[in-house]
């Protein structure tokens, strides 16, 4: 292995273990919705992109209707597409190779790929794959520990761990607030999810603030 | 929720979830540049993920409610103020939250 391909490799794993040990929050917030650990790690085998994961078994948890739940979950998994697009020039890939890459098409592998960019095509490339399956690896055995957790612990309260899923939320959207104008998407959103939220069916405030980005984003800033 | 509801829930993330990345690996690039889609879809993560905040964090059914859970919060977002790491964050705002829960 080159010392280039060894650079990939290791910022590959780092994130790799990172952000795969999320994973337990997952598995011990989705325990706590109501799911089963076996429910909770087909969720990370299957769904495996986490703010979607998160966002279904919230709405779960907050008392949801099920279409809220897959609409929300949804919505927060359509960038993966545009990743995808980024992604599929590079990798080149086809067949079965290509339903694999897809899979760990997420904000991780991308981001990797896309900052091995002064390394090369064929770092880029590694970077995806490394990164890709390894926070997959990660993120599963992670799940089935803290979906394992919650249940030996019990009521969620009482562990804190109806505070931890909104911590959780607040820790993925505070990387993204990096203009001024990011963090007053976020507080309109907030403040909107709260005015909504007596006139509305429990788990609809969620979807109905997508209107919050549509009417921010309809013009170029 | 029934239990069947929430297998739905379950499969239909998943099969969406999975397309959705599919999507991008096949479609060809035009179809999804247009400037105003890609504004909106940037925005849209912040919105829902402020909304979860929200709905987990002060809401009971459809009620806004203070309760254990918002000290949890503020202390995440102190932690997150502070630059902590995401595990350290959740940690935090979940010891909290039990301290106060059991306080009360």
């Amino acid at each position: 292995m080159s010392n280039l391909t060894r650079g990939t490799a290791r910022d590959s794993l780092s994130v790799a273990i990172t952000v795969g040990a999320y994973g337990v929050a997952f598995g011990a917030a989705s325990v706590a919705a109501g799911f089963s650990v076996v429910q909770s790690c087909l969720f990370s085998l299957l769904t495996f992109t986490g703010a979607s994961q998160f966002a279904a078994i919230g709405v779960v948890a907050s008392g949801g209707a099920v279409a809220s739940a897959i609409a929300a979950a949804t919505m927060l998994g359509t960038r993966n597409a545009l990743y995808g697009i980024q992604m599929a020039p590079l990798l080149q890939v086809k067949g079965v190779r290509r339903v694999l890459a897809a899979h760990v098409t997420i904000d991780e592998s991308t981001g990797v790929a896309l900052s091995q960019a002064p390394r090369g095509v064929a770092a880029m490339r590694e970077g995806f794959w490394i990164t890709g399956t390894g926070v997959f690896l990660f993120w599963n055995i992670f799940t089935l520990l803290g979906a394992l957790g919650a249940k030996a612990l019990g009521n969620p309260a009482s562990w804190g761990l109806d505070a931890a899923v909104p911590a959780a939320f607040l820790g993925l959207l505070w990387p993204r607030l990096e203009t001024n104008f990011l963090r007053g998407v976020a507080v309109t959103s907030m403040v909107f999810a709260m005015l909504v939220t007596p006139w509305l069916p429990a788990g609809l405030p969620i979807i109905a603030t997508t209107a919050v980005a549509m009417m921010l984003g309809w013009r170029a800033r | 929720m029934s239990p069947t509801a929430m297998w739905i829930v379950l499969g239909a993330t998943s099969v969406l979830c999975f397309s959705i990345k599919l999507l991008g690996h096949l479609v060809p690039e035009p179809w999804l540049a247009n400037a105003r889609l890609q504004r909106i879809n940037a925005l849209i993560p912040i919105s829902l993920l402020s909304a979860l905040v929200i709905a987990q964090g002060v809401v009971v059914k459809t009620h806004v409610v203070i309760d254990h859970r918002l000290a949890g919060l503020g202390v995440a977002l102190a932690a997150l103020f502070a630059k902590a790491p995401f595990p350290v964050v959740v940690v935090a705002a979940a010891a909290t939250s039990a301290l106060v829960y059991h306080l009360h």
